[in-house]
C-alpha cells in the first residue's frame, strides 16, 4: 500500500539536503508510529522515495514522498490520507509541512515526473537587461553549459529542457523574478545552472546571481495532458485519469 | 539583544553545509532572556557535527534552561568557508537558537575534549570580537569558562580562560550560576569593570571544583646552566582565601541526574547521529594510559530501570532507530544483558531498533551480546587490545589475555560479521619492537580465523601514537619522538605487507606531538598556542588543517623544544603543572602503579575487588554504585579472574529509585 504526500518546504530549513529532508521523514514516520514496511536482506531500510531531488537551499511548495505501509500491521484510520496528514504533522521540522496524503498506484516519482516550475529570484543586473538575456536565451537553438560530472568537464546544451522563461519586475527592479519551467528527463537543469546559461548571454547580465529559489510545481505529462503527482486539494494523477491506468493495466 | 540572522541568511548560500548554522534541533530552546537573568553560550569549539552530539554541553544545556535565573544557548565552531564570510562580512561569533552576538551573553563555556581544540577556543572568543588573554578583558565582557577533559591540565590555556571547572558539572554548573546572580544584585565595586570583574573571579575562586588561574601564580625557578627551560617550582594561590589546590567534583548518584531529558536531534547528519543512553560515569579497570578512566572514578552506575525508561522514552520522542548505551565500558555495566534483552524485547521498538554498545570487551560473552543487539546491521565489530603482547599489555594493565582475543574474534566471525577493527596503541613504556611487531602478529592470526568462517575478511589494526596524559600513571614518561612513532608505524607497515585481509592504519605521528605540548604543557604553552592561532593554526584536530611546523616555530619562539615539552621522561619530585589540582587520585598511588607498570605488574579492577586506595573514593565520601550485585559474565576484563575475593568491596548497591546523594 503506497501513499503520495505533498509538503513545502520553506525558511530556514531550506538550507538541508535532501538526504537530510529523507532522514527527518523517516524520524517522523517512526515518532507517529506509522507502519512503514522495510526493504528486505542486509541492511534493511524503511521504503521511502523522493523522486526529484531538490538542491540545497531551495525552498519548494511542491515536493512528494511515496511511502510503503506494511500491509500486515496497517490500522483502518491510516488508510484515510487526509488523517495522516494531522499525523505526520507535530512530527516535522518547523518549514517542513504537509500539504496532502492520497493512495496512489502507478509509476514511481522518479520515472514519472517530467517537468518542474521554477521561481528564480536574481540580482546584480536591471530588469530590462535580465529581458533582453530571457529573449537571447529563448532566441538560441542551443545553450552550452559546462558541467563537472564524475570529475570530468563535459558539456551539455540545456536548450531542449528550457520550456518556458519570462520574468515578473517592473523595468528599473535591482531584484528580479524569473519564472521557469525546465524539462527533468533526461536531466534536469538546476537553477543555478540557469542563472549561469543566463549571465552568459549578454555583458549587461554578467553579475546577475541567484539569490533564492523556489520550486513551485512538479508535472507528470501523458497523452498530451499533464497533472501534479499529488495537488493540494488531494488529487492524484491516478485519480484524474484512472480510466487511462486501467488501460495500461489490462 | 538582536538577531544577527538578515546578516547570516546571505552567507549561507556560499558555504558548505549551510544547516550547520541555522539551529531548529528537536529539543532546541527557546529561551526568554530576562533582566535579572545569567545568559549562557555553551560553545563546542569544533564543528557541529562533532560537538553537537556531545553529552556533556547538552545536560548543561538542559541544567541552564530549568532555572529561572539562567538562559543557555549553543554556538559550535563555524567551517573554515563560513569563518572567512563571517569575518568578511563582519559578522561575529553567534548563538544558534536566536542566531544573537556571542559579546551580547554574560558568560562563554567551552567545552574541551581534546587537546588541539586549544586554538580554536582561541579563535571563537576572538571571533566573538572579545580580547583573547583574560588579562585583557573586565567586567564589560562576558565571562570565559571551560569545562571538560581536558580542563585537567588547564595551565597552557590559564591565560586565555578565566576560569575552568573540574570534574561533573551537573551540580557546579548552578553553583557558577549563583555566584554570578549574586555578583550581579550585589552590584560592582566602584572601580569600575576591571575592578568588577577581579573581584568576580576571586568569588568563583572559592567555589569548590573551579579553578581561576589568575588567582595564582605560576612560579619559575632559575634557568639552568644548561640553557634547558627554567623548572616549574609551583602553582601557588596569591590570595589568602584562594585554595591551595582544588579538588574536581563528582556527583555520587548518576541516577539523581537523569540528562539529558531531551536530548537534541539534529537537522543534518553528525556523528553518533543516534540515541545515547549513559549507563555509567567512571572506569575502574586502571588502564594505566587511560585519562578517561582515572579522572573520572568511581563507577556510578545508573539504576537499570532507569536506563529502560530514558531509552524506551529516547526512541519514542527522536524517532531515531539506534541508541548506543555509553560509558567508558558499556559491556561493563552489571547487568547489561538484561538490559540489552529488555530493549530488544520492547514491542515499542518492532524489531527496527539496534542498539549499539560503544568499546567493547574482548571476550566471547560480550560478542554474544553484540550479536545479539545488532540483528539488524551486521556490520563490524571493534575491540580495543591496545597492545601486542602480553607483557605490555600488563605494562599498561589491559589484561586481556591473547586466548580471549582470539575466543571473542572467533565468535564475532562464526556469528556473520566480516570485519574486525583492533585498535592499539605504539610508543607505550618500555615498548621494544617484539612488542609493537606483536600488533601484526595478533592481528594476522585474528584474519587466519576469519578465514575459517568466510572466504573474504578484513581485520583492521587502528594505531594510535601515544600521549601521556595529567593524572594518570603513565603522567611521568618521556613520550616517544615523531621519528620513533614513525619508524614504528613503518615497522608495522612493513610486517602486514603481503597480509591478506589485514590493513593497518595510523594516526599521525606529528599531531600525537603537538597533542604532547598541550597535554602535560606548563603555563608557557600558552604563548605558543597564541602563536600557533596568530599564523592561522586554527581546526589542528582535522589532518588537512594540522600542521607540526607552525607548533615547533611557536616551541622555539618561547625559548622551548618537543625536547623538553614532550620527549623528556620526568622524575619522581618534578613538579608538575597540575599538581595543584585534584582528580583525587593520590600521587603516591599514581607512582606506585608507574613502577609496577615499568615491572609490569598487572592490577585487577577494583570495582568486584578490594580496594587500592587510589583516592577516588574514600578523598570524596563516594562510592562505586552499581545495578547489580552479580558481577557481569566473563569475569572483568575477560581474564577469568576470580571474583571471590571480593569482601571489603566499596560497592553499593542501588535497588529502585534512586536515593539522591550517596555515600
Amino acid at each position: 500500500m503506497r501513499i503520495r504526500f505533498r509538503y513545502a518546504k520553506l525558511g530556514k530549513v531550506r538550507f538541508t539536503s535532501q538526504r537530510d529532508v529523507a532522514r527527518m521523514w523517516e524520524r517522523a514516520l517512526r515518532r507517529a508510529a506509522l507502519p512503514v514496511a522495510y526493504s528486505a536482506g542486509f541492511s534493511p531500510r524503511p521504503l521511502l522515495s523522493f523522486g526529484l531531488a531538490l538542491p540545497t537551499g531551495a525552498e519548494s511548495l511542491a515536493e512528494f514522498v511515496d511511502i510503503v505501509l506494511d500491509e500486515g500491521r496497517v490500522e483502518p484510520d491510516e488508510v484515510v490520507p487526509h488523517a495522516l496528514v494531522g499525523r505526520l504533522a507535530p512530527f516535522l521540522p518547523d518549514g517542513v509541512t504537509v500539504r496532502a496524503a492520497a493512495l496512489v498506484d502507478g509509476g514511481s516519482l522518479q520515472h514519472e515526473v517530467t517537468a518542474c516550475g521554477w521561481e528564480l529570484l536574481v540580482d546584480g543586473a536591471r530588469c530590462a537587461a535580465v529581458a533582453e538575456a530571457v529573449a537571447s536565451l529563448l532566441a538560441a537553438s542551443s545553450v552550452p553549459l559546462v558541467r563537472e560530472r564524475k570529475g570530468r568537464q563535459a558539456e551539455d546544451d540545456l536548450r531542449p529542457a528550457i520550456r518556458e522563461l519570462s520574468l515578473v519586475g517592473g523595468a528599473e527592479d535591482e531584484r528580479v523574478v524569473v519564472v521557469a519551467e525546465v524539462a527533468t528527463q533526461p536531466r534536469g537543469v538546476r537553477p543555478a545552472e540557469l542563472v549561469r546559461a543566463l549571465a552568459e548571454q549578454t555583458v549587461d547580465v554578467a553579475g546577475l546571481a541567484l539569490a533564492g529559489a523556489c520550486r513551485t510545481a512538479q508535472w507528470i505529462e501523458r497523452d498530451g495532458q499533464r497533472w501534479e503527482p499529488l495537488d493540494d486539494e488531494g488529487r492524484t494523477a491516478g485519480s484524474v485519469s484512472a480510466g487511462a491506468a486501467r488501460e495500461r493495466a489490462s | 539583544m538582536e538577531s544577527l540572522w538578515p546578516r547570516i541568511e546571505p552567507l549561507l548560500a556560499q558555504v558548505s553545509k549551510p544547516a550547520r548554522y541555522i539551529g531548529g534541533e528537536l529539543g532546541a530552546r527557546d529561551p526568554r532572556h530576562r533582566p535579572g537573568q545569567v545568559a549562557w553560550l555553551l560553545v563546542y569549539p569544533d564543528t557541529y557535527e562533532v560537538g553537537l552530539p556531545n553529552q556533556g554541553l547538552q545536560i548543561l544545556y538542559e541544567l541552564l534552561n530549568e532555572r529561572d535565573d539562567a538562559a543557555a544557548e549553543r554556538a559550535y565552531a563555524p567551517w573554515t568557508d563560513m569563518e572567512a564570510a563571517m569575518r568578511a562580512a563582519g559578522v561575529p561569533l553567534f548563538s544558534l537558537e536566536h542566531h544573537e552576538p556571542a559579546a551580547s551573553f554574560d558568560v562563554l563555556a567551552f567545552n574541551l575534549s581534546a587537546e588541539l581544540v586549544a586554538t580554536n577556543v582561541l579563535n571563537l572568543v576572538d571571533l566573538a570580537g572579545l580580547p583573547v588573554r583574560s588579562a585583557e578583558r573586565d567586567g564589560s565582557h562576558p565571562l570565559v569558562v571551560a569545562g571538560g577533559h581536558c580542563a585537567f591540565n588547564p595551565e597552557p590555556l590559564a591565560d586565555f580562560v578565566d576560569c575552568f571547572v573540574l570534574g561533573d558539572g551537573e551540580e557546579v554548573v548552578g553553583e557558577l550560576n549563583d555566584v554570578l546572580v549574586a555578583h550581579r544584585a550585589r552590584g560592582g565595586p566602584d572601580g569600575g569593570p576591571s575592578e568588577d570583574r577581579a573581584s568576580l573571579l576571586r568569588a568563583l575562586a572559592q567555589v569548590p571544583g573551579v579553578y581561576v588561574p589568575s588567582c595564582y601564580e605560576a612560579v619559575f625557578g632559575p634557568q639552568p646552566t644548561d640553557g634547558s627551560p627554567a623548572p616549574l617550582v609551583g602553582v601557588v594561590p596569591r590570595y589568602p582565601e584562594t585554595p591551595e589546590r582544588v579538588e574536581k567534583r563528582t556527583i555520587a548518584d548518576l541516577g539523581a541526574w537523569p540528562y539529558p531529558r531531551e536530548q537534541l536531534v539534529p537537522l543534518i547528519e553528525v556523528v553518533h547521529d543516534r540515541l545515547n543512553v549513559e549507563v555509567f560515569r567512571g572506569c575502574t579497570r586502571g588502564c594505566r594510559f587511560c585519562q578517561a578512566g582515572m579522572i573520572t572514578r568511581p563507577v556510578r552506575e545508573r539504576p537499570a530501570e532507569q536506563v529502560r525508561t530514558m531509552v524506551s522514552a529516547g526512541l519514542a520522542r527522536t524517532g531515531y532507530d539506534e541508541v548506543a548505551l555509553t560509558s567508558l565500558s558499556s559491556a561493563d555495566y552489571s547487568g547489561i544483558g538484561e538490559t540489552v534483552q529488555g530493549i530488544i524485547d520492547d514491542p515499542a521498538c518492532s524489531g527496527q531498533v539496534s542498539v549499539s554498545l560503544p568499546s567493547l570487551r574482548v571476550d566471547a560473552f560480550t560478542v554474544a551480546t553484540a550479536a545479539q543487539i545488532q540483528r539488524v546491521r551486521r556490520t563490524g565489530l571493534t575491540f580495543a587490545p591496545e597492545g601486542g603482547t602480553w607483557r605490555m599489555r600488563q605494562v599498561i594493565n589491559k589484561l586481556i589475555l591473547e586466548e580471549d582475543l582470539y575466543a571473542a574474534v572467533d565468535a564475532a566471525f562464526s556469528q556473520g560479521w566480516r570485519r574486525v577493527k583492533l585498535y592499539f596503541l605504539i610508543g607505550l613504556p618500555t615498548e621494544t619492537d617484539e612488542d609493537t611487531l606483536g600488533i601484526v602478529r595478533l592481528a594476522s592470526r585474528c584474519v587466519d580465523i576469519g578465514r575459517r568462517y568466510h572466504r573474504s575478511v578484513t581485520v583492521t589494526a587502528s594505531v594510535g601514537g601515544f600521549v601521556p596524559k595529567a593524572h594518570t600513571p603513565f603522567q611521568w614518561f618521556g613520550q616517544n619522538t615523531v621519528e620513533e612513532l614513525t619508524r614504528k608505524v613503518h615497522l608495522l607497515k612493513d610486517a602486514a605487507r603481503g597480509v591478506r585481509g589485514l590493513s593497518v592504519r595510523w594516526h599521525d605521528p606529528a599531531a600525537s606531538a603537538a597533542e604532547g605540548v598541550v597535554s602535560r604543557g606548563d603555563r608557557r604553552i600558552g604563548a605558543v598556542i597564541e602563536h600557533v592561532w596568530r599564523q592561522g593554526g586554527t581546526f589542528q584536530e582535522w589532518s588537512e588543517h594540522f600542521d607540526l611546523s607552525l607548533w615547533t616555530e611557536a616551541l622555539a619562539a618561547s625559548g622551548l623544544s618537543l625536547e623538553d615539552t614532550v620527549y623528556r621522561h620526568r622524575g619522581e619530585d618534578e613538579v608538575l603543572p597540575w599538581d595543584h589540582l585534584s582528580a583525587g587520585l593520590h600521587r603516591d598511588f599514581l607512582w606506585q602503579e608507574w613502577q609496577d607498570a615499568l615491572e609490569a605488574h598487572g592490577l585487577p579492577d577494583c570495582r568486584w575487588t578490594p580496594c587500592y586506595d587510589c583516592g577516588a573514593c574514600t578523598g570524596f565520601g563516594v562510592e562505586h554504585v552499581v545495578a547489580s550485585a552479580v558481577p557481569p559474565a566473563g569475569g572483568s576484563q575477560g581474564t577469568g579472574q576470580d571474583l571471590s575475593i571480593g569482601g571489603e568491596v566499596p560497592v553499593r548497591f542501588v535497588t529502585g529509585l534512586p536515593t539522591g546523594a550517596g555515600g
